[in-house]
């Protein structure tokens, strides 16, 4: 495919366009009414993304869009310069997106190593390589790869949930509020954690609750409210930006 | 003495019976609790296409006998067994296909998927009457016993004795096997593992790219096994009717929710756990008790807690027990 | 076509369908389908009482249906004054003990704690289980044995026999009540198991509890309440009025007491279905549909929906052990080896579905058609095996088997009903409105 596309006159956009783009999507679940509404949510090559806005913004369906598990009208999704609007998730997922839902996004009765193995599921070939990489971002699994996820405390289950994902060796990852519902520690620890993913070159975007330490770590930004975009820039624009500090990072 | 006496006595009686019956009862719930796991919904069927499974098994070993072959000392019905769970899996298949699919890809709620089994049983349980009528089926042979109880007492030169049927015997051992194998399969193989993670979370499995609809076949597949040796080492040890093997849902049922709906381990301790308090509820202990206490003190009726008439109560009432102190069942089952 | 017509036109081609079996095999046929037919809609009315107005999957309908006709015995025969004499008290003091003993249980549970409680559940249910099987056991020896081959039972009340048709609604609310506590609030599936096993455990009750109502010895003939054919033709006034209608006096004796049959059972079926009706259209039935429709939103608005459940089952439960002791007053015996899961559950649940669940006209009309059908389908398989072995030599064992094979034809055309019926019409043919 990449060799294809080499001699394809869109070769210009792919070195200019982000490497996952939802362009200018509008949408909802169903025959619903829309959700999003022009809305546009991208990630360079390694680089860290993140969605942030008040509570029903629309984060996570923003989210939802890019991976295909709802209905976009208008607007297109393009991963690579390939324009993926009309696969399904398990499609994309082959394509090379990985994703974490914010919640049951682990088997809790299957071990932490089953796991890691049904990540790999569609791989045919011997990822025993990746297991053992992730297994190197987070050395806790390794240590309790016997026993039942479900047995893990919840900062543990979220790094399950995200080796899982990079089983599939994803070309970007995209996770839903990481740290919904863990201490502020563990918020930490994930965070570093999330950096250090990214660092190994895949590109990640994220929907976050904790809006200040994810614009802190983040290359890029997208404030959304009610579906639309509000303030797009670079993490310490954002955090500079003095509208966005006070409505959505409490002054 | 007397102590050795009562305890031959009670294996006998209560601990090989309930063993094997057990043993049925687990293999039988095994495949309530997967379709659960899998399909989610409780399968009502389940009973009469034991029958269905069963009776298509008779058929081979009558044409077996008929054309000579036999098993040596086994019965001719293990040698029946593959056709019968072959064709078992076609029948399922095939029910899938024209049946449950466009349930599951409505996403209908699991009290529809438990009225359509019911129509399920209905057409089995024509199917079994149409094929092989009503009435009593005895369709073992080969050796009845590996030693009876009059070998045993002259071997021991106690007064009682035990013996162990070879249908006894065969439960037990093709249990362990089954599973064992089934055990196998779930926790070292890739599709098995797959199962697992579907039963566990539909969404993520979907995500990881598991196709539903395979893992829906090879649990038709598994579940057609088990029902076709559940329903043969049922029919060979006791004897086949189709409304016994109807009745036989109950104590199936309450097996695997005792256990734990979902679970494949507490398929089979809810298996044990209602065999063994069935027969020992409804077990006359006067021979024991006459043995095991001192002189004076036996009893003078039959000693027995209920009759076997309501052996039903018995799975009745562990199952209410149950479901009132710890709903998900003894090993941590699914609700839906 | 406007839904009263739809309805009204089902209505009369089921009328029609009976009217059809009068012409072609007789009105004494036509009248017992039709019989049957109306003691059927009764018993689908009470089930889409559970399943269509609150979503409760009771597949104990037979359980119930075998307590009405135990009514029918208890309150219709004459009591058995030597078995009353030998050992009836014994066994009822037997019964009281047993009740104390479970009441006791009840109380130290909910008055104690830790240990104790534990240790004191025990000691009250197994000393209770010993004193009782003493009192009782004696008692039951007694009565069973005052002339086994005739009574061996304590008999009933020996009061009109219509009186037990409430009476055997009033059982299988009791027993409804006992189900309910424990098994509602559970979840569907396992309320279903519950009430199949309570089922069973009713027919093994009257299987095996001879001095209750003889076991499977069977009690025969119970009082009427329509007169008997045999005494209709002897009476002079009746064989002449029917020679003056053209009619032979035994025919028109049958047809009598059929007509009277059928006349009590539609007024019951009417008063049922009145009451059904308002109900369903009542603030009340509006609260039903919405639980049953989002049990969560209704818990959170206040409903207490355990208690409104237990409400409903209760009704549906009763409704169901009318029709058991209708049924058993038409058969004018009570025979426990008769009752099948098959015929009773879920042929019942067939009715339901068919008809319309959440719709009592439904109800009633899947009742009346699905009887029908029922009765009729074995000719029917037996004309199309006729038909199909028609060629085959006489006397070929092939033919044998399929001409016997049409007796189990129902159950698989019921099976496939049902199945065609949930796949291209879920809502059964008188949908809910």
């Amino acid at each position: 495919m990449a060799n294809d596309t080499a001699f394809h006159p869109q070769n210009d956009d792919k070195m200019t366009e982000p490497f996952l783009i939802g362009d200018s999507m509008t949408g909802g679940y169903g025959k619903g009414p829309d959700i999003l509404h022009d809305c546009t949510i991208s990630v360079n090559r390694g680089e860290i993304a993140v969605i942030v806005g008040p509570n029903g913004a629309g984060k996570s369906t923003a989210m939802k869009a890019v991976f295909g598990m709802l209905d976009v009208r208008g607007g297109a999704v393009r991963l690579d310069g390939d324009d993926i609007t009309a696969l399904t998730p398990q499609q994309r997922v082959v394509q090379g997106m990985g994703f974490v839902p914010q919640t049951s996004n682990i088997f809790t009765s299957l071990t932490v190593e089953e796991n890691l193995e049904m990540g790999a599921f569609i791989r045919r070939d011997d990822f025993r390589g990746t297991m053992a990489q992730v297994y190197d971002l987070f050395p806790i699994l390794k240590e309790k790869r016997l026993q039942a996820a479900g047995e893990l405390s919840g900062g543990q289950r979220q790094q399950v949930a995200v080796g899982r994902a990079l089983m599939t060796q994803p070309k970007v990852l995209m996770l839903d509020e990481p740290t919904a519902g863990v201490s502020p520690i563990v918020m930490d620890e994930l965070f570093d954690r999330i950096i250090e993913v990214a660092r190994t070159g895949i590109p990640i975007l994220m929907v976050e609750q904790n809006a200040r330490q994810a614009l802190e770590i983040a290359d890029k930004g997208y404030v959304l409210v009610q579906g639309r975009n509000a303030h797009t820039g670079t993490g310490k624009e954002l955090l500079a930006d003095s509208e966005v500090r006070r409505s959505f990072l409490g002054g | 003495m007397d102590l050795l006496n009562s305890l031959i006595v009670l294996t006998n009686f209560v601990l090989v019976p309930a063993l094997a019956y057990g043993a049925q009862l687990a293999i039988g719930a095994l495949g309530v609790t997967l379709i659960y796991g899998i399909l989610r919904f409780s399968n009502f069927a389940h009973g009469d296409t034991m029958a269905f499974s069963t009776t298509i098994t008779i058929l081979f070993t009558w044409w077996f006998q008929s054309i000579g072959a036999n098993f040596g000392p086994l019965p001719t019905a293990l040698l029946a067994l593959p056709f019968g769970i072959a064709i078992t899996a076609l029948l399922m298949l095939g029910t899938d296909r024209i049946v449950y699919r466009f349930y599951r890809q409505q996403k209908a709620k699991p009290v529809i998927l438990v009225i359509v089994s019911m129509g399920v049983m209905f057409v089995m349980n024509g199917l079994v009457r149409f094929i092989i009528g009503v009435g009593d089926q005895n369709f073992a042979d080969g050796e009845r016993f590996i030693f009876t109880v009059r070998e045993f007492r002259d071997w021991s030169g106690l007064e009682e004795g035990f013996g162990i049927r070879t249908t006894q015997a065969i439960t037990v051992i093709t249990a362990v096997i089954v599973v064992a194998l089934l055990f196998w399969f779930l926790n070292k193989t890739r599709t098995g593992k797959s199962m697992r993670a579907f039963s566990d979370n539909e969404d993520l499995a979907l995500l990881s790219g598991i196709n539903p609809e395979r893992v829906v076949m090879v649990t038709w597949l598994i579940v057609a096994a088990l029902t076709t040796i559940a329903g043969v080492l049922y029919g060979l040890d006791k004897s086949f009717k189709p409304f016994t093997y109807f009745q036989l849902l109950l104590p199936i049922f309450a097996a695997a929710i005792v256990g734990g709906l979902g679970s494949p381990l507490g398929a089979i301790a809810g298996g044990f756990v209602i065999a063994f308090s069935e027969v020992t509820i409804t077990y006359a202990w006067k021979k024991v008790l006459v043995y095991a206490l001192p002189d004076g003190l036996e009893p003078s009726g039959l000693a027995q807690l209920m009759s076997t008439d309501y052996k039903f109560a018995v799975s009745f009432v562990i199952l209410i027990i149950v479901l009132l102190f710890r709903p998900t069942g003894l090993f941590k089952g699914q609700s839906v | 076509m406007n839904t009263s017509v739809r309805n009204t036109a089902l209505f009369a081609f089921v009328g029609l369908l009976i009217l059809g079996t009068g012409i072609v095999q007789g009105w004494n046929s036509a009248l017992l389908i039709l019989n049957m037919g109306l003691i059927s809609a009764i018993m689908s009315l009470g089930v889409n009482l559970q399943w269509g107005f609150a979503g409760l999957f009771n597949v104990g309908v037979m359980g119930f249906v075998a307590l009405g006709g135990l009514a029918a015995v208890l309150v219709s025969m004459p009591p058995v004054t030597e078995a009353w004499a030998a050992g009836g008290l014994r066994v009822i003091a037997g019964l009281l003990l047993g009740a104390a003993t479970i009441a006791a249980a009840i109380y130290a549970r909910s008055h104690m704690t830790g240990r104790t409680r534990s240790i004191a559940l025990l000691a009250i249910l197994i000393g209770g289980f010993f004193l009782f099987r003493a009192v009782f056991d004696g008692g039951v020896s007694a009565v069973e044995a005052i002339n086994p081959a005739s009574t061996g039972y304590l008999g009933g009340l020996g009061l009109p026999i219509l009186f037990s048709w409430p009476v055997g609604g009033l059982l299988a609310a009791g027993a409804a009540w006992i189900i309910g506590k424990t098994a509602l609030g559970l979840r569907s599936d396992y309320l279903a198991i519950a009430t199949l096993g309570i089922a069973e455990i009713i027919i093994a009750l009257l299987k095996n509890e001879d001095w209750l109502a003889r076991g499977v010895k069977n009690v025969i003939g119970l009082p009427r309440p329509v007169p008997r054919e045999i005494d209709l033709q002897r009476d002079a006034g009746f064989v002449e009025r029917a020679a003056s209608l053209g009619l032979d006096p035994v025919i028109a004796s049958t047809l009598y007491t059929k007509i009277g049959y059928a006349i009590l059972f539609s007024i019951v079926l009417i008063i049922l279905l009145w009451l059904a009706q308002k109900a369903l259209n009542s603030p009340w039935g509006r609260m039903m549909r919405a639980i049953r429709d989002n049990e969560v939103a209704a818990e959170a608005m206040g409903k207490n929906v355990k208690a409104r459940h237990l409400q409903i089952f209760i009704l549906g439960s009763a409704i169901c052990g009318i029709a058991g002791a209708m049924m058993t007053t038409l058969d004018g015996q009570l025979t426990p080896g008769s009752y099948q899961p098959l015929r009773f559950t879920f042929l019942v649940w067939v009715m339901v579905i068919v008809g319309g669940s959440g719709n009592n006209f439904g109800a009633v009309l899947g009742g009346l058609l699905i009887w029908w059908l029922w009765v009729q389908v074995e000719p029917l398989g037996r004309g199309l095996m006729e038909l199909v072995t028609s060629g085959m030599a006489d006397g070929s064992s092939l033919k044998k088997s399929l001409l016997d094979s049409a007796a189990y034809m129902r159950l698989f055309t019921m099976g496939v009903i049902l199945l065609v019926v949930l796949r291209f019409s879920p809502r059964g043919l008188i949908p809910e409105r």
